[in-house]
């Protein structure tokens, strides 16, 4: 149980936490949406790094090999990237839509536009 | 035979449906193909809810594989009831979509509008039928990307602003509840929520659990929008095409709160977890501040779009209130309150849309004296507030008292008089569409107006006139959520 044992967890950790910062903390839209895909990222992470063992081999049974990677973890991330890069497009254009309405994709100029309407 | 095929079917229908609408390119096909997938789903849901109303579970493999390997439908009563009550409301509110998309939306893009619609349906189906956490997952996106998109299509600006923070508050939520169902992933190395339900109390000494419980738990609440994770529900509401906000709001936070019961009471239930942690207090602490400051927000709102977003935050309240008492008369009234919420708003929102139809706005100031120019929308809109406060005989009685017998059944007799309190506070809302529609003269522009169409205002009598029936006769909905309430309750088999 040494940190150097758990490093990608920790490294999942650390995309985590910036991704979300940066979802929080920025107002520009497409940084917002940059954030969301590193913080999205770091979950592919946490699915795959523990499907591979060390030494481990693809799952096809052979008197050679007695350690096997589990691949369904590979197969699930698939389908979690695909939802991912489906979530970016969608969100890049609607702030191609945003910056055709507003004139800006900066949070602080859009927001007050609307106030007084 | 077909029927065995009903699970699969539910969700492939509309799927299907969607992509054929693209390749029409043509509005009216589109349609005509909406109504015909949302009517065969619903067909589905009721043939689905009687297999299993006497206490039966569906279990269909796809691709015939055993679970916990393959992918496993799997239908009792609580998932019945719910995909019952989304294809209803998808089936009526289709019909409904004709005239009011041809006004809120341009004419070009009707047949995405339609293809969206029809991906809303399968992701929120398809969450109700799956037995497979994963799974459950990629429809709760289907469901959630289609959404944004069907949001952005509002007229005006703010709902591209609106979709916008739907889309990054609903990810955010999406993605806290793959960690949840990674780690437990990681701890029980399965998926099938029945087989992972079995392998949980063999780990629950593990923190992971916890940390799973409580990702799930935040991810969940931000689509269902427990207060206070509902930001992103009042804009979207309200810059929505109409037809757009009455299923969503009549089924979107209502498939949440299923997968929230799912996880509590069939995954987590054996595992120990709950004990010694005081779980109940902070749902119920969550759920009287949804209620209460939830509605008193609404009351100050201008737009009565945005005003009826903000009680369906309040009205999320009384539906996690219930599930909080963890009793049978308390989940019977949260999932009683699912429909019957879902009947009043999705009453609501149609009916104002008629006025957004012929006015072009629901604000306040514009609509002053409507009750005179649309007889039929403004009297609809009172009845259904009627139901929203919780007037007897009608649906919103109907869940109130049993929210109140399972507080009263618990000994809280403040938690009781909270939900007759928070009422109140509904009485007010409503009665300030009364008084702006009824008490004020009519301006010349208000006094011009038709009623709205006949396509637009029989669907949504319909829902009204379901606030009465359900209000009187309780034999299908209260039947179905006890049942519901009991199958929960009994954890997993």
């Amino acid at each position: 149980m040494t940190l150097a044992n758990h490093y990608s967890y920790w490294v999942i950790i650390f995309l985590a936490i910036a991704g979300l910062y940066i979802v929080i903390a920025r107002g520009n839209l497409v940084k917002k949406l940059v954030g969301l895909s590193i913080f999205q990222t770091s979950v592919y992470l946490l699915y795959v790094a523990p499907g591979k063992l060390i030494g481990g081999t693809a799952p096809i049974v052979s008197p050679q090999f007695q350690v096997y990677s589990n691949p369904l973890p590979h197969v699930l991330i698939l389908t979690a990237i695909v939802v991912g890069v489906a979530t970016l497009a969608l969100g890049l254009a609607l702030v191609v839509r945003l910056e055709e309405a507003y004139g800006s994709i900066e949070e602080d100029e859009i927001l007050p536009q609307d106030r007084d309407a | 035979m077909i029927t065995s095929h009903l699970p699969i079917l539910q969700v492939v229908v509309p799927l299907m449906a969607a992509p054929l609408m693209v390749v029409l390119r043509s509005g009216a096909a589109a349609w005509t193909l909406a109504v015909a997938a949302s009517w065969t789903a619903l067909a589905i849901a009721a043939g689905l809810f009687l297999e299993v109303a006497g206490g039966n579970v569906v279990s269909y493999w796809i691709g015939s594989w055993p679970p916990p390997w393959g992918i496993e439908y799997r239908i009792d009563i609580v998932n019945a009831f719910l995909a019952l009550l989304v294809s209803f409301i998808a089936a009526v509110v289709i019909v409904y979509c004709r005239e009011s998309v041809r006004a809120e939306v341009p004419r070009e893009r009707h047949y995405l509008f339609y293809a969206m619609y029809a991906l809303c349906l399968s992701g929120l189906l398809g969450i109700a039928v799956t037995g497979d956490a994963f799974n459950l997952f990629v429809f709760l996106e289907i469901s959630s990307l289609s959404s944004y998109v069907l949001i952005a299509l509002g007229r005006d600006r703010r709902a591209l602003m609106a979709a916008y923070q739907y889309l990054i508050l609903g990810t955010i939520g999406a993605t806290f509840y793959v960690i949840g169902v990674g780690l437990l992933y990681l701890l029980t190395g399965t998926l099938n929520l029945a087989d992972m339900a079995a392998r949980l109390p063999a780990v629950s000494d593990h923190r992971s659990v916890l940390a799973a419980l409580a990702f799930i738990t935040v991810g969940i609440s931000l689509k269902l929008a427990l207060f206070p994770l509902h930001l992103w529900l009042p804009n979207a509401y309200a810059y929505a095409p109409s037809a757009v906000t009455a299923f969503l709001a009549a089924t979107a936070t209502k498939v949440s709160v299923y997968v929230l019961l799912r996880f509590y009471f069939t995954v987590f239930s054996g595992s120990g977890i709950f004990d010694d942690r005081p779980l109940a207090p902070i749902w119920i602490t969550l759920s009287l501040a949804a209620m209460f400051i939830a509605s008193a927000i609404a009351i100050f709102q201008n737009n009565v779009k945005r005003l009826f977003a903000y009680s369906s935050v309040a009205q999320i309240g009384y539906i996690t209130l219930g599930v909080s008492f963890g009793s049978v008369y308390g989940l019977t009234a949260g999932i009683v309150h699912l429909f019957n919420h879902a009947v009043t708003k999705g009453a609501l929102f149609m009916l104002l849309g008629g006025i957004a139809l012929r006015l072009g706005t629901v604000r306040f100031d514009a609509i002053g004296g409507i009750g005179r120019a649309m007889p039929f929308t403004s009297f609809g809109i009172v009845l259904a507030g009627l139901s929203l406060i919780g007037v007897p005989a009608t649906v919103g009685f109907v869940s109130k008292w049993y929210l109140v017998l399972a507080a009263l059944e618990r000994g809280d007799a403040w938690l009781a008089f909270a939900v007759v309190g928070s009422s109140l506070l509904a009485v007010v809302y409503v009665w300030r569409f009364v008084e702006v529609a009824y008490f004020r003269e009519p301006t010349t522009e208000v006094a011009r107006l038709r009623e709205a169409p006949l396509s637009m205002l029989v669907p949504a009598w319909l829902m009204v006139l379901a606030c009465f029936y359900f209000g009187l006769d309780t034999g299908v909905t209260l039947g179905g959520a006890g049942a519901a309430a009991e199958s929960l309750l009994r954890g997993p088999r």
